[in-house]
């Protein structure tokens, strides 16, 4: 008996599809590392600046966002930009209740490091945003962001 | 039939394919790759109800930057591009004293920000970026001539010394209504 076969006894040749698996975890464990559970439906659209003095926000539990940009269902809501608060629309006046609010659902020793994070889309004008600053202020929350994505097309 | 029993049983691992295909798409669905970065800036407090808010910082320690509803900026009365502010921003800094009409100290200088409710809010960002990226370049300076390393690399009492040396100061206006938040 010869010791090297040139031929494959049997039919057609199947590609061998046992890594399969492990191609699909490695995914996986990607997309588990890289995002972060969605907890508010986007009901605005945020394109967001670009800015090279961007800075890292902390600690996510102590920020609380505030979504403003044009409404992503157009024919229904128009196209002026709106504020969202968590998971509705709102106006101007609710910020100040909405900051309260998140307030109480942190411990009283961290609510200096709270950080307001205003996502704007870019189209904005800044009519809108000075008016949230004014009820920030208002709401003695004085820490803000306003987010961005880094820009790479400078040095 | 002559075979040997198995002694392991092999579970069949067909479906492992499936099981890892439906977390994938579950994860997919579920999750935002969120961005989470920005600009860091401080909110002056309201003043109390009777506190007049009255400036009365010399003109030359202040530099003017005004935006208006077309995007233009007026720095000191001179119209400028965005990417010019930064150099403008570090030569009022570092003046100390040399040009009469800019600032005669960094620990005076302040820079008013001015802009108009129909401004567009990308131009506001870039404005205060490039205001921030001046303090950066300046306090960089400051410390690798004092110690040697960059402003972010430094210990909180060095950071503190650079700090009070080029304290950033941006303060801004209530904001006019000249072209409309049209």
């Amino acid at each position: 008996m010869s010791k090297f076969r040139k031929k494959k006894s049997g039919g057609d040749v199947g590609i061998n599809t046992s890594a399969l698996p492990d191609i699909v975890f490695m995914l996986l464990f990607f997309f588990m590392v890289a995002t972060k559970m969605r907890d508010v439906e986007m009901k605005v659209r945020t394109q967001l600046p670009k800015a090279t003095e961007i800075e890292k926000l902390e600690k996510k539990s102590l920020v609380n966002y505030i979504y403003v940009g044009p409404p992503v269902k157009k024919e229904i809501f128009g196209e002026t930009p709106r504020i969202q608060l968590n998971d509705a629309f709102a106006t101007v006046d609710d910020v100040q209740q909405y900051i309260t609010q998140e307030r109480t659902k942190v411990d009283e020793a961290s609510i200096p490091f709270l950080t307001t994070s205003i996502k704007a889309d870019v189209d904005c004008k800044m009519g809108i945003i000075t008016d949230i600053k004014q009820e920030l202020r208002k709401a003695n929350a004085l820490k803000l962001n306003y987010s961005a994505s880094r820009d790479v097309s400078r040095d | 039939m002559g075979r040997k029993s198995r002694q392991t049983a092999e579970i069949n691992a067909g479906s492992m394919a499936d099981i890892a295909f439906l977390l994938l798409i579950f994860f997919l669905v579920t999750t935002t790759m969120d961005i989470d970065t920005g600009l860091q800036v401080g909110l002056p407090p309201m003043p109390e109800k009777d506190q007049v808010v009255t400036s009365n910082q010399k003109q030359k320690n202040v530099l003017e930057v005004l935006i208006n509803a077309n995007n233009q900026l007026l720095v000191e009365g001179e119209i400028l591009r965005v990417e010019q502010l930064t150099d403008k921003t570090i030569d009022f800094l570092t003046n100390n004293g040399k040009n009469p009409l800019l600032s005669e100290s960094p620990e005076k200088a302040i820079v008013s920000l001015k802009n108009d409710r129909g401004t567009s809010y990308n131009t506001y960002v870039s404005v205060y970026n490039e205001l921030k990226r001046a303090y950066r370049i300046v306090r960089d300076e400051e410390s690798m001539k004092l110690y040697g390393k960059p402003y972010n690399k430094l210990n909180e009492n060095q950071a503190k010394t650079v700090k009070t040396k080029y304290p950033q100061k941006i303060s801004e206006a209530e904001p006019v209504d000249i072209g409309g938040s049209k």
